[in-house]
């Protein structure tokens, strides 16, 4: 058989984990980049990478981990899945560490870890607030070293289009376009990773990098690959506005002790030093006396929400909340926060060392993404050997990182992205090249007709994206949309503003028909790729909005208040495993319940039966279907979320 | 406050074609920064004679100064346009491509001269494997301190424009990529190649190439201790040629 190649799309954490893992097992791989790799979106992530080390001796565990992961998912993502992960994860740092991330130490020089949302541990490894960048540069110098040996080949300024398939719908190549030549030809590869990261941009301004448009996985789901979970997008609670993007301000800030507030007086125009602590609002603290600032950001998101919009006591009258850290010094933030703060100074000309930032909630992440495979083990771990994992609905079709969608169920912990991108880049690496070593023939020996069709498809819907000439430009189109899409599919969600946006986009759809192609020229044009991915961003809203609006109950981050079902104050989900101890046993000893307690156990578990599922977008007489799909959830019960 | 804000953009349609200034002007829109207004261009690309032109093509990702690729010159100064802001900028602002680099297109310049010399200095740790061979060295705060500054080097170029040695014409290193070997022979294990990376550092392109104009760290974004970077890897340098002169 002729030498076989993986293609890898994408260069962040997930894409260069699986490059080098592959690369170290013998496997040539070529590495497809919007961007120079060094240049992708994971060095926007900030706090840290979660892994249960226990250097603290808080008796933290890789199954509590695990537990934290699941609960702050609304029990919606794969258990056997976190858990894998989750036990992978003490050794994934020792690894990154090993190759060089400055990660920061404790005096006696071992790691240090910081506490972060969603648990009470202190379980977060951290670089600076620049984590995911340096995390992102040792394993860019990793490929480098490959790259050097000729085992990596790289073709930076590239963008995938599509995947070349062949009769029997195998994945056997990807079609490449040149973003600087305008080429467009086909790359044979015996598997393909997308590792092509989130969506932000259909929401247009979010924390995301201007990459992240999501039209790599849309174009896998217009393929014929299925697409879960669409509907959960994670606000974060904290972030700065711009013009341009919605710059993050870490978790950590409130891991390193950040306090969240508003003034108690609606509308006051003090400035916040001037405002004594006892006429200051700390919410989350008050409400969450458990987790306080560190609830998981499903939770923070939509507190910040009811206070400025119900409750009227957003800052300035505006949908802004203080997060305060000058209680710390000067040396302490500079040393375990300064990359953020440095951020903060740089674009709002105040020094968050002195004063209170002001912040507000912003698209974050996808926990939605590509449907990927797995096998698992009696344990309820994963069979690492398995070609199936991470393998997408399209046989040679992988999908690794924030592109997939089991891992964080209905809301991801804090600093567990960077954990499950480096975790399914590395884990999926030997069952990949097991699905190679097994296959017929090489792709290499795939007739050149078998491609050629792709390629004449791609460069006849090019030709015609650049002979449009319509009325509409793309970029304003693109900032229509997504206005739609943050105002009516956001934190809150109610279904007629749903069912209206979903009309919305399809109008966005015959609009988009009517664009006008601003920029005919050949040599490095980026508006026919803008235009192809605006398409593929109309669609992915479809996914997102038609999820949000079948999906009528409420979990994790998609939070319909007609659907609440209002847990009681004082109820404990330890009660719940009770309820379903004596429900399995056969009799439920109704009179050891309280009332409330009883009905809201009852409305819980109902709920559960009817929507404790994935959700699954087909695509369909252009536009998704939906179904639904079990979820593993045999490791740990399902039961109510409590962070108080 | 202003109605408008002007630009004065340097284009240049391909690789090979000449340069040309165009100008546009764009309504103000407060907290812009240079980026915001390239959006606003492309969502209506008019220039100031009114014609209908193609958007100004430029690179960009993270839009918060840790990706390094928007960097241009702006007002004749290296910097990210990301963290540009338009309040705090002379105007008419003036946007030019990187100079030391060939221009792609309009503000789009192709760095992969800096990546390249990241290769020839072995900016890595060549690890025995990806398996789990249990945790790494402990280090002291101080040596994560040094390394991490030294690490956050985005290799966005901002050192090598304001360099008046490095030029299309000789294949200085730069002070990135010196600085990366400083980084790399502090590293527990990377530095069992230190000798190998002060080889590549004694060659042409090398270290002896640094005029020590010291421009290079006035312009680095990242506040990285550049100067010192060199001052430290010309010693490590020094030492090895005495240490040769010895083992001759």
């Amino acid at each position: 058989m002729s030498k076989q190649r993986v293609i890898v799309i994408g260069g962040g954490l997930a894409g260069l984990a699986a490059t080098m893992k592959m690369a170290e097992l013998g496997m040539s791989v070529l590495v497809v980049s919007f961007l120079p790799v060094k240049r992708s979106h994971s060095v926007c992530a900030q706090g840290g990478i979660n892994g249960a080390v226990n250097i603290k001796g808080e008796g933290d565990s890789p199954d509590i981990h695990f537990y934290d992961t699941v609960k702050g998912g609304d029990f919606l993502a794969h258990q056997p899945l976190c858990k894998d992960m989750c036990h992978e994860a003490p050794y994934i740092i020792n690894l990154m560490d090993r190759l060089g991330v400055t990660f920061n130490r404790t005096p006696e020089g071992n790691l240090d870890f910081r506490r972060f949302g969603g648990t009470l541990y202190h379980r977060t490894a951290f670089a600076g607030a620049t984590t995911g960048q340096q995390l992102l540069y040792a394993l860019d110098e990793q490929v480098r070293h490959f790259e050097v040996q000729g085992l990596v080949e790289k073709m930076e300024w590239h963008e995938y289009l599509g995947a070349v398939l062949n009769d029997d719908g195998r994945c056997v190549g990807a079609v490449i376009h040149n973003l600087r030549s305008g080429e467009i030809k086909a790359e044979k590869g015996d598997a393909v990773i997308l590792a092509t990261g989130g969506p932000g941009l259909v929401y247009g301004r979010s924390t995301n990098s201007m990459v992240c448009t999501g039209t790599a996985v849309t174009s896998a789901y217009l393929q014929g690959a299925k697409y879960g979970n669409g509907e959960f997008i994670q606000i974060h609670p904290s972030a700065i506005p711009g013009r341009d993007k919605l710059r993050l301000m870490s978790e950590s800030a409130r891991g390193e002790g950040g306090r969240v507030w508003v003034p108690r007086k609606a509308g006051d125009s003090r400035k916040p030093k001037e405002i004594p602590e006892k006429e200051r609002f700390y919410f989350l603290e008050e409400r969450y006396p458990l987790f306080g600032n560190l609830v998981p950001r499903d939770v923070g998101a939509r507190e910040i929400y009811d206070i400025c919009v119900n409750d009227k006591l957003g800052v300035h009258g505006e949908m802004k909340v203080y997060l305060d850290l000058t209680h710390h010094t000067r040396e302490f933030l500079d040393h375990r926060l300064g990359g953020i703060l440095e951020i903060y100074e740089k674009f709002t000309g105040v020094d968050p060392r002195e004063e209170p930032m002001e912040i507000f909630p912003a698209v974050h992440y996808s926990m939605g993404g590509i449907w990927t495979d797995y096998t698992r083990t009696d344990e309820g771990l994963i069979d690492h050997q398995s070609p199936n994992n991470q393998m997408t609905s399209i046989t040679g079709l992988y999908a690794a990182g924030e592109a997939d969608y089991q891992y964080h169920g209905g809301n991801r912990l804090g600093a567990n992205s960077l954990l499950s991108c480096i975790y399914t880049g590395l884990m999926m690496s030997p069952g990949v090249l097991n699905y190679i070593n097994n296959l017929p023939e090489a792709a290499e020996d795939i007739p050149a007709s078998v491609y050629s069709a792709s390629v004449k498809k791609w460069q006849e819907s090019y030709a015609n994206i650049k002979s449009m000439n319509g009325k509409e430009n793309p970029y304003a189109l693109h900032r229509e949309m997504a206005e739609e899409m943050i105002s009516n599919v956001l934190i809150v969600r109610e279904n007629s503003k749903l069912k209206s946006t979903l009309d919305k986009i399809d109008e966005f759809e015959s609009r988009w028909k009517n664009i006008k192609c601003v920029d005919t020229s050949d040599w490095s044009n980026p508006v026919p790729s803008f235009i192809n991915q605006l398409w593929n961003m109309i669609q992915l809203s479809k996914i997102i909005t038609k999820g949000a609006l079948l999906r009528d109950e409420f979990r994790g981050s998609h939070y319909k208040p007609e659907f609440d079902l209002h847990q009681p104050d004082d109820f404990r989900p330890e009660t719940y495993l009770e309820f379903e101890k004596q429900k399995e046993d056969g009799q439920i000893k109704e009179d050891e319940f309280s009332p409330d307690h009883l009905a809201y156990m009852k409305r819980f578990s109902k709920n559960n039966i009817k929507w404790l599922k994935t959700t699954i977008a087909t695509y369909r007489n252009g536009g998704p279907e939906i179904s639904y799909e079990a979820v593993d959830t045999s490791l740990i019960d399902p039961r109510p979320r409590k962070y108080d | 406050m202003p109605d408008t804000v002007t630009f004065k953009i340097k284009r240049q349609d391909t690789e090979t074609s000449g340069s040309y200034w165009e100008t546009f002007i764009i309504p103000y829109i407060p907290n812009s920064n240079v980026i915001s207004c390239l959006m606003d261009i492309q969502a209506n690309p008019v220039n100031a004679k009114g014609e209908e032109v193609a958007p100004v093509v430029w690179e960009s990702n993270c839009l918060e100064e840790v990706c390094g690729a928007c960097t241009m010159l702006i007002n004749g100064k290296v910097h990210q346009s990301c963290s540009a802001l338009v309040d705090k900028l002379e105007k008419p602002i003036r946007l030019e491509p990187m100079s030391k680099f060939p221009v792609v297109r309009d503000l789009t310049v192709d760095r992969s001269r800096m990546f390249d010399a990241l290769k020839k200095v072995q900016a890595w740790v060549a690890a025995d494997g990806y398996h789990d061979l249990g945790p790494g060295d402990r280090l002291s705060q101080s040596h994560q301190e040094t390394a991490y500054k030294l690490s956050e080097c985005m290799t966005c170029g901002c050192c090598v424009e304001a360099c008046p040695q490095y030029s299309s014409d000789n294949n200085f290193l730069g002070a990135a990529a010196i600085s990366q070997t400083r980084l790399f022979n502090m590293h527990p294990t990377a530095k069992n190649i230190a000798d190998e990376r002060l080889d590549t550092l004694m060659q042409e392109g090398g270290i002896a190439d640094c005029g020590n104009a010291q421009n290079c760290v006035e312009a680095c974004p990242k506040s990285i201790p550049l100067t010192e970077s060199i001052a430290e890897m010309g010693r490590q340098v020094s030492g090895k040629l005495w240490r040769n002169i010895f083992k001759a």
